[in-house]
């Protein structure tokens, strides 16, 4: 009874403190967004302003540029910790690293994932994407940011204290994004051509199952890998 | 709260075996320390002391050999030896970007802790007073340093491994932390550190083991060499050597 008392209290503490962490640094906060937005509105310049052409590349370019950004944001998300001691004092806390690392990506997400998914709407607007889309790519982001932050966390606890890690992140972890890239732009697709897309959407929130059990383990073994250099 | 407290600890390490960089830094290292027990870890830089300490909080994997608390091999019942141990590496887990008063509650939480209303104490102990909301990037590396010291005012546990927890604090600080070194080992914790400083705390014998390039190796316990405080002379500055 009072192990369980004790997770959730380091549990809703590591929540609380990095949250109020990345309120101390808001700076930091919008620079993933940023770049997503940027990245997409590129395309209706860079390739073509013409409707057809655009609702052909909405999912892709919508999803493929909030990909990119987790990736970026991923680099700072336990290097800080590392450099600054509070990686060891978690490693070596008697609570389970699992739901730590748990709250870290839950953060994480709310700080990166969930503005991404809350401006695609907007982009869904400014490439015509018909307001049935609209919904479908949101629900989808929804769905698929924080499979995308979890494993983005992999990655970065694997690199966790390596010299430039930051650019193995992308190499170790966008294979593992394809399936749930193929999924998301797929149920887009699907709706325009009239389709349901039950499918799709219940994959992908087995994968979110599969993501949110499975990486935590992933990535509690890769910090701990981490701390030991 | 804590049962091991009250309990008797022990700690025995038995012939640790570091190796990094397929350079090998110690071998055979064995010692036992009682319930109450300081023990200084020396050598030069380099030698392997903060390896040492790494393998002894279970962040490292030793080549070989084991250690056990209480009796029990920590790889066996790992739950109760984290329980116990409070470590403190060269960077502290200080969060810049928070207030000591936030650092504490969360230093607090990762030793099961709830002391939300001894944190202000505390932290007016160590000199932190008119401080405890103020990021602390705003505060010099001593003061951070002095969070931490409030941190080990808190800590409960019975087993500290400290490394270097002299550096950056100030004649003040020093005396303050030989004095919370001398209350934990009063109460029968066990605690393992690194410093260049020689302790110098009234009433507490200080073992110390050597860690040379040269491999340590020997029956247990015959590598610690006792000197009791007070008769060393009373210099409370490190000797000179390895100061950095």
């Amino acid at each position: 009874m009072s192990n369980t008392q004790s997770t959730t209290s380091l549990f809703s503490r590591v929540l609380r403190r990095d949250l109020l962490i990345h309120v101390a640094q808001r700076g930091e906060l919008i620079n993933p967004l940023f770049f997503f937005l940027m990245v997409v509105s590129l395309f209706p310049i860079g390739v073509s302003p013409d409707a057809q052409v655009l609702r052909i590349l909405a999912p892709g370019v919508v999803w493929i540029a909030a990909l990119l950004a987790t990736l970026i944001a991923a680099d700072s998300l336990f290097q800080q910790d590392f450099e600054d001691g509070s990686l060891e004092q978690l490693v070596l806390a008697p609570e389970p690293l699992y739901f730590t690392v748990l709250a870290k990506v839950i953060v994480h997400w709310l700080i990166t994932g969930l503005p991404l998914t809350l401006f695609a709407p907007l982009l869904g607007v400014m490439f015509y994407l018909p307001w049935e889309s609209i919904k479908v790519l949101t629900l989808t982001l929804l769905i698929g940011t924080p499979v995308m932050a979890l494993i983005n966390a992999i990655g970065a606890a694997l690199t966790v204290g390596v010299r430039r890690g930051g650019m193995l992140i992308p190499l170790i972890v966008l294979p593992l994004h394809i399936p749930i890239l193929i999924f998301g732009t797929q149920a887009v697709k699907a709706t325009e051509d009239g389709f349901d897309i039950s499918g799709q959407i219940s994959l992908m929130l087995a994968m979110l199952v599969m993501a949110l059990s499975l990486a935590p383990l992933a990535i509690s073994a890769g910090l701990k890998i981490g701390v030991s250099r | 709260m804590m049962s091991s407290q009250s309990s008797i600890n022990s700690l025995q390490v038995d012939s640790l075996t570091c190796v990094r960089d397929d350079r090998l830094l110690f071998e055979g290292l064995s010692f036992s320390l009682q319930a109450g027990s300081v023990l200084q870890i020396a050598g030069p830089n380099g030698c392997g002391k903060t390896s040492f300490l790494k393998i002894l909080a279970g962040l490292l994997l030793s080549e070989s050999g084991s250690i056990y608390w209480c009796g029990t091999s920590v790889l066996k019942d790992s739950f109760s030896f984290r329980n116990a141990l409070t470590y403190l590496g060269h960077a502290p887990g200080i969060k810049l970007a928070l207030s000591p008063y936030d650092n504490l509650l969360w230093l607090c939480a990762i030793n099961k802790l709830e002391r939300k209303d001894k944190i202000d104490a505390a932290l007016k102990r160590v000199g932190l007073d008119g401080y405890e909301h103020l990021p602390c990037y705003q505060l010099s590396a001593g003061q951070r340093r002095r969070v931490t010291l409030a941190r080990l005012l808190l800590d409960d546990s019975p087993l500290w491994v400290l490394d270097e927890p002299f550096s950056s604090i100030d004649k003040e600080g020093v005396q303050f932390l030989e004095g919370c070194i001398a209350e934990k080992a009063k109460s029968g914790g066990i605690i393992v550190l690194t410093t260049h400083h020689s302790l110098n705390i009234p009433g507490l014998t200080v073992e110390c083991l050597q860690i040379d390039q040269i491999n340590v190796s020997g029956p247990a316990g015959s590598e610690l060499t006792s000197s009791e405080a007070g008769d060393s002379g009373h210099g409370d500055l490190s000797h000179g050597r390895d100061q950095d």
